[in-house]
């Protein structure tokens, strides 16, 4: 892993800049560890980034500033972490789009995307709307040349390196490939949130005649159609 | 009905909240942090109904409010000062006023300042989310902005009223001067930044809110173009969008941006960003953290 580079943000905070978006991932998971088993002054906020993990509400930045760039930070693949698996219809609108950016049938999608362990990478733009990372490479999309004014909630969509699930109505430019009828955010359930950062995703294609219910539920790792 | 704590909005004004201290430890998920921009307003107004200083209360914009009391409560207006009128008749701003049920308690126009702060004795006791009662006007949680013929449940009042006897909040200044710490960005701008953030040339411009107060002036030069990966944000970060002009974020603020940070104000030198009408000449000293 590169080295840390923290950078004080105001009195009380600190943003920790790493080599890139598996570091950040690292890294926020190291910090969520040390929390745990009281190893890290108290700290209000953690909020990872797409290569920055911002700790705010600290005493003493500094002090942490001139500890963690000694850390040792484990890599990701190496970090245990809950696996969700989301039943999602593959009918958006923008499939046979999709399909020809990347020069696949449209019932291929279900199946390119559907293989994909996506990780929560961030979150932003709207409470519980997750930043998933894991799409390989030659599969990043262009945002749409004009951005929708309503996206339907639950929309499961592809931008970039990312994939995302609109957890309410909002305007987008995403690609919409599919839906879920799973309640992604929810401020009155615990968790609020299904996409926490460091969670992992998949998300399999609905089978209409098994008649899903639609919830998510763990993948306990086996989670390979 | 009458004996259920409660008011009725009669005059919402321009914009008014509900607002308490805010929510905390959620900005991973996105949620923003909200609360009440001039928390030593909103925790003088609490002290004088009786209740804990983080209870929720209304914060009103630039024409105030007017609400009618469905029960007997102390009700306390500080933060910006104004009139501050009982059924008509002039009752006093920073002190706790008893109302009748059914008296009418309007809560004028700022005569200095943006932001009045309304206690009422028990609180405003509006459904909480993720541990706060605040309106997050960025992405929508907590209640919704007050609108006229609304009810207000109010809660059980707890502590004496009067515990602090006089309010002596200092007015809003006619300049604002905000203390800057700098980074974690300031190499994305040119080295005359600081001077140029010092000299008295911006103000606060009329296109400012909850989430950040705005500002109009020469715009800061940059030296590294491209675009900053989406970073996490704190309150009081001076992020410098395309067009050059400092943005002072406030509670509402994003969690996360992309525009590079130039600095962060201090939380306490906030409350009287909060108070700052537009227009009002604004500069930037620099500070260390």
């Amino acid at each position: 892993m590169r080295p840390l580079t923290p950078l004080l943000m105001g009195p009380h905070a600190l943003l920790v800049e790493v080599g890139g978006g598996e570091e950040a991932g690292a890294l926020h998971a190291e910090l969520l560890r040390r929390r745990e088993c009281g190893e890290l002054p108290p700290v209000r906020e953690i909020v990872p980034a797409a290569r920055t993990v911002l700790l705010d509400g600290l005493d003493d930045p500094r002090a942490l500033a001139s500890d963690i760039v000694r850390w040792d930070v484990p890599p990701l693949d190496s970090v245990p972490g809950r696996e969700l698996r989301i039943p999602v219809r593959y009918d958006g609108p923008d499939l046979g789009d999709v399909a020809r950016l990347w020069k696949v049938r449209p019932e291929e999608v279900p199946e390119i995307v559907g293989a994909v362990r996506f990780r929560v990478a961030f979150c932003g733009f709207a409470p519980g709307f997750g930043y998933l990372t894991g799409l390989p490479e030659r599969y990043r999309l262009p945002r749409r040349a004009t951005p929708r004014t309503a996206v339907p909630a639950g929309s499961l969509a592809l931008a970039g390196e990312y994939a995302g699930v609109y957890p309410r109505s909002s305007p987008g430019g995403w690609q919409l490939v599919g839906r879920t009828d799973t309640v992604l955010w929810d401020p009155a359930r615990e968790p609020a949130a299904l996409l926490a950062p460091g969670t992992r995703v998949r998300f399999a294609a609905e089978d209409p005649a098994a008649g899903d219910t639609g919830r998510a539920g763990p993948a306990e790792g086996h989670a390979d159609d | 009905m009458t004996d259920t704590p409660g008011a009725e909005v009669v005059r919402p004004g321009a914009l008014t909240t509900v607002q308490d201290l805010g929510r905390h430890g959620h900005a991973h998920l996105g949620v923003p942090r909200s609360g009440a921009l001039d928390a030593p307003a909103l925790r003088l107004a609490n002290r004088l109904v009786g209740n804990p200083g983080g209870a929720a209360a209304l914060e009103t914009t630039a024409d105030g409010t007017a609400l009618r009391a469905r029960s007997a409560v102390t009700a306390a207006v500080t933060g910006a000062p104004c009139p501050v009128l009982v059924d008509g008749r002039p009752a006093p701003w920073g002190a706790p006023v008893r109302l009748r049920p059914g008296a009418v308690l309007d809560v004028g126009r700022a005569v200095r300042g943006l932001r009045c702060y309304v206690a009422l004795a028990g609180g405003v006791a509006v459904e909480p989310v993720l541990g706060s009662r605040s309106a997050d006007l960025l992405s929508g949680l907590g209640p919704a902005p007050l609108a006229e013929g609304d009810v207000l449940p109010l809660g059980a009042a707890v502590g004496p009223v009067g515990a602090v006897d006089t309010a002596a909040l200092p007015g809003p200044p006619a300049e604002l001067v905000l203390p800057l710490v700098p980074g974690p960005r300031q190499d994305w701008f040119a080295p005359d930044a600081p001077r140029e953030l010092g000299r008295a040339g911006y103000t606060v411009s009329p296109a400012s809110n909850r989430i950040g107060l705005r500002t109009e002036g020469p715009a800061l030069r940059r030296v590294r173009e491209g675009e900053l990966p989406s970073e996490g944000m704190v309150l009081g970060a001076v992020q410098v969008p395309p067009d050059g002009r400092p943005v002072v974020f406030l509670a509402d603020h994003p969690v996360t941006g992309g525009y590079p940070v130039i600095g962060v104000v201090p939380e306490r030198h906030l409350w009287a960003a909060a108070q700052a009408v537009p227009g009002t000449p604004l500069r930037f000293v620099p500070a260390r953290a």
